[in-house]
C-alpha cells in the first residue's frame, strides 16, 4: 500500500466517535511531552488509571489514557489514537499494551510520535492465538469462530497476584478479537519521524511469549526490556512500579 | 546595513522563506531529518494565506475550504474528526497554529523578518539577506540550502481594463466583509472559485449582481451522492481514465446540468482540463435571478462598464477576482529558470534544475488540498538534502535519472491555455511521481 495515496482515508474517512480519555497532569509543567497510554483488547483506560497514570504524572509527564471506541476495527482504533495524540499540545509519546501495542505500531506509520513503548505487544495475532490455545484451549477455541475470548487468571497474571484482585480484573476484561485483525499478518509500517522505540515485557508472560518479544524488539532494532516473574498485565501486577519507572527512565534518556 | 564583512555563518542550517502552511511543513520535515532550520516570516505570526489578521491574506469573512477535510489535512497531523467536511478559514488557521505548536516550530521562526535577496555562494551554499519588514538594518547569513515557501496567493493579478470608471474597483484580495456589498449594484469579474464565492455572497447582500466570465467552466458541486464531491472523485480514480471522464461529465450533467440558458457560456474544455471550480450555490442564484451572467468586460466608460457583447451595465462596485501571481522578488529569475512571464521551470515544480540546494514548496494548483502535497514535497526535499550530504554519488545518480522523467508524468499539460493554469497538477499523478522519487532516496536498510 502506498503511503502517499490514501484512497481509503480519502473516500471513506473514519467517522467521529466518542472517545474516553482519562488525563492526569503533573503539578508543574516541566515541558515534558505528553504520554498517551493505549490499552489492548477488552480493557479500557482504567487499566492504566489504576497505577501507571498517576505515577507518570508524578514524574512530571502529562499522562493520558484512551479507551478506544467500542466495536471499532483496527483502522478506527489507529485513527482514535492519532486523533487524541494530535489534539495534545506537544508531540506525544505513545505507549501501547497488548493489542494496543499493535495499534500503536500502526499509528507510528502515520503520526511522528516523540517516542514509543510497546508493552507486552501482541503484534502477531497467530502467535498470540497459538499461545492462548496452548495455555487455555477451552477459552480460546470460541474466539476462532468470532466468539468471546475467555481468559483465566493463570493465563494473564503471575501467581503472586491475589486471587480476589485477579478475579476483579478478569471480570472487567472483555476480549472479543476481530478475526480479521487477529490473523492479518501485515508487518507494522516503518515509523515516520524515526521515533525511539522500546519493547517491554516479561519472559513469564503466557500471552506474549519470550520469542515474540524478541521478534518485536528486533523489528525496532533493539532487545526487549524484561521483567521476569510478572504476567501479561505489567501495569496491574504488584510489581507495577518497576516497569513504569524503567520506561520513564528510558524516556528521560531519549529526550535529553 | 550589513553589520559585518563576513557573512553570519549558519553553514549547517537550512533557510526556509515563509511560515504559511508550506513553510511550516518544510520546517517540520527538515527538523525531522535532523537539519537546523531558520525560518523567516514577514508577518508576526504563522499561517500565511490563512492568517486573516494581515492585509495580504486573500481570505474573506465567509471563506471555507473547497476541498474536504481528508483531502486537505497534513497526512501526519489530522484535523479533528469532529470538524465539518469543509472547515471555515479560521479553523484552518487554528489548525496551522496547533501544528506549529505541536511540533515546536515556533522556536525556528523569525517573525517580522523578510528575505530580500538570496545569492548562491560556492559549493551550494547561499548568502541570504534578511531585513526587518518595516525596513531598517539588514544582515547576511550563509546557509547550506534555501527552501522557498512564500506562497502564490498574495500578489493580486489585476486585469487591465481601458477607460475611466467613476465607481469603485477592488481586487478580490481586498474584499473581506459582505457589509461592503449591502444594497449596492455589484459586478464580479472572474469565474474561478473566488469569483463564484463572491458572486454568491453578493447575491445574498447586494441589490443587483452581474457575474462576468470570459469562458464557460464546469461548476462542480460541493456534495455528490451525499458525500463531499472530492471524495467521490477520489473514489473514481480506480476507474480507467476514459470511463472516469465519462462519469464526471455524467455526474456534472445530472447535478448541475446545462447552465447556458442563464447566459453562462458552455465550457470549451473537458472537466479535467481546468482547475476545478467548486460552487453549489452559483447555479441556485442564477436560477433565482439574483445573479445575471454577463460576458467579458471590455472597457470602462464613466459610470458604465462595457461588455464584450456591446451591452452596458452600471455597477457601483466592481470586484475583480482575477487571481494572483507567484512572485520571487528575492531570487534572480535565472535561478529558478523562470520564463519572461516569471513562471519558474522546476523539476516537479519544486526542485531547481541547476541549483541542487534550492527548492520551492507549495507552488502547485492541485485538484485536491495543497497541504498533503506540500508535506510530501518537504519530505522529498529534506531527504534529498540529507542524501547529498551522506551519499553524494547516489544523489547525483538520482538527479540524473530524475531529469529524464517526462514532464507529462507529473505535470498536467492538457489544460486550457490561460495564465493561471501552468502549475496545475493532478494530485494523484503528482503524488505517484513524488513517491517514486522518495523510494529512490530511501535509506538503505
Amino acid at each position: 500500500m502506498s503511503d502517499l495515496l490514501r484512497f481509503t482515508d480519502w473516500t471513506r474517512p473514519v467517522p467521529p466517535a466518542d472517545r474516553e480519555v482519562v488525563t492526569l497532569l503533573p503539578d508543574d509543567d516541566e515541558g515534558h511531552p505528553p504520554v498517551l497510554f493505549v490499552p489492548g483488547m477488552g480493557h479500557g483506560a482504567w487499566a492504566f488509571a489504576e497505577q501507571w497514570l498517576g505515577h507518570t504524572a508524578g514524574r512530571g509527564y502529562p499522562a493520558h489514557a484512551l479507551t478506544p471506541r467500542s466495536g471499532g476495527d483496527l483502522r478506527s482504533q489507529v485513527h482514535d489514537v492519532i486523533q487524541v495524540a494530535a489534539s495534545l499540545p506537544r508531540q506525544t509519546v505513545l505507549v501501547g499494551h497488548g493489542v494496543g501495542a499493535l495499534v500503536v505500531a500502526r499509528a507510528l506509520g502515520r503520526y511522528p510520535a516523540r517516542a514509543a513503548v510497546l508493552v507486552s505487544p501482541v503484534l502477531d495475532g497467530w502467535a498470540a492465538l497459538g499461545a492462548a490455545l496452548r495455555v487455555n484451549p477451552a477459552g480460546a477455541v470460541p474466539a476462532l469462530f468470532g466468539g468471546r475470548l475467555r481468559l483465566n487468571a493463570r493465563q494473564l497474571f503471575s501467581p503472586e497476584m491475589p486471587a480476589d484482585r485477579a478475579q476483579e480484573y478478569l471480570a472487567r476484561i472483555d476480549a472479543r478479537p476481530r478475526r480479521r485483525d487477529l490473523i492479518a499478518r501485515t508487518p507494522p509500517p516503518r515509523p515516520v519521524g524515526r521515533p525511539p522505540t522500546l519493547v517491554v515485557g516479561s519472559p513469564d508472560d503466557r500471552v506474549v511469549r519470550r520469542k515474540a518479544l524478541d521478534r518485536a524488539a528486533a523489528e525496532y532494532g533493539g532487545a526487549p526490556l524484561l521483567f521476569p516473574g510478572m504476567g501479561h498485565y505489567l501495569m496491574l501486577e504488584d510489581g507495577w512500579t518497576e516497569p513504569i519507572d524503567a520506561i520513564l527512565d528510558w524516556l528521560g534518556k531519549q529526550l535529553s | 546595513m550589513q553589520d559585518s564583512p563576513d557573512p553570519g555563518d549558519r553553514r549547517d542550517a537550512v533557510c526556509v522563506v515563509g511560515a504559511g502552511a508550506s513553510g511550516l511543513t518544510a520546517v517540520k520535515n527538515l527538523l525531522e531529518m535532523g537539519f537546523l532550520v531558520d525560518c523567516y516570516e514577514r508577518e508576526t505570526s504563522v499561517g500565511g494565506a490563512w492568517n486573516w489578521r494581515h492585509d495580504r491574506s486573500p481570505v474573506f469573512a465567509s471563506t471555507h475550504l473547497i476541498t474536504s477535510r481528508p483531502l486537505t489535512e497534513f497526512p501526519d497531523f489530522p484535523m479533528p474528526d469532529t470538524w465539518p467536511d469543509y472547515p471555515h478559514h479560521s479553523q484552518v488557521l487554528d489548525y496551522l497554529e496547533r501544528y506549529a505548536k505541536h511540533f515546536r516550530l515556533g522556536e525556528q521562526i523569525w517573525y517580522g523578518m523578510e528575505v530580500v535577496s538570496a545569492v548562491p555562494a560556492a559549493d551550494g551554499f547561499w548568502d541570504v539577506t534578511i531585513q526587518s519588514t518595516g525596513g531598517g538594518s539588514s544582515r547576511v547569513q550563509r546557509y547550506a540550502a534555501i527552501v522557498v515557501a512564500n506562497g502564490h496567493n498574495w500578489s493580486p493579478l489585476k486585469p487591465e481594463i481601458p477607460g475611466e470608471f467613476r465607481g469603485q474597483v477592488m481586487h478580490a484580495g481586498a474584499y473581506k466583509d459582505p457589509a461592503k456589498l449591502r444594497g449596492r449594484k455589484v459586478l464580479v469579474v472572474g469565474g474561478g472559485n473566488t469569483g463564484c464565492d463572491i458572486a454568491v455572497e453578493a447575491a445574498q447582500q447586494a441589490s443587483q449582481v452581474w457575474h462576468s466570465t470570459r469562458r464557460g467552466y464546469w461548476y462542480a458541486p460541493k456534495y455528490l451522492l451525499g458525500r463531499p464531491a472530492d471524495q467521490v472523485y477520489s473514489w473514481s480514480r480506480r476507474l480507467p481514465a476514459r470511463l472516469r471522464e465519462w462519469l464526471h461529465r455524467r455526474l456534472l450533467r445530472l447535478h448541475t446540468g446545462d447552465l447556458t440558458r442563464f447566459g453562462v457560456p458552455a465550457p470549451d474544455h473537458r472537466p479535467s482540463e481546468a482547475h476545478p471550480v467548486v460552487t453549489s450555490q452559483l447555479p441556485y442564484y442564477l436560477g433565482h435571478g439574483k445573479i445575471t451572467a454577463v460576458p467579458d468586460v471590455t472597457r470602462f466608460d464613466g459610470a458604465a462598464v462595457e461588455l464584450a457583447d456591446g451591452s452596458r451595465i452600471e455597477p457601483d462596485l466592481v470586484i475583480t477576482a482575477t487571481g494572483y501571481t507567484p512572485r520571487f522578488d528575492f531570487l534572480e529569475p535565472a535561478l529558478l529558470d523562470s520564463d519572461e512571464d516569471g513562471r519558474p521551470d522546476l523539476h516537479l515544480h519544486a526542485f531547481a534544475r541547476r541549483h541542487p540546494t534550492l527548492a520551492v514548496i507549495g507552488l502547485l494548483q492541485p485538484d485536491a488540498g495543497l497541504f498533503p502535497l506540500a508535506h510530501w514535497q518537504s519530505v522529498a526535499v529534506a531527504r534529498w538534502l540529507r542524501l547529498r550530504l551522506t551519499d553524494p554519488a547516489r544523489a547525483t545518480a538520482i538527479q540524473q535519472k530524475e531529469s529524464t522523467r517526462p514532464l507529462a508524468s507529473w505535470s498536467r499539460r492538457r489544460v486550457v491555455p490561460t495564465r493561471r493554469h501552468w502549475f496545475e497538477v493532478d494530485h494523484v499523478d503528482y503524488l505517484r511521481s513524488l513517491e517514486s522519487l522518495l523510494r529512490q532516496m530511501e535509506p538503505a536498510k
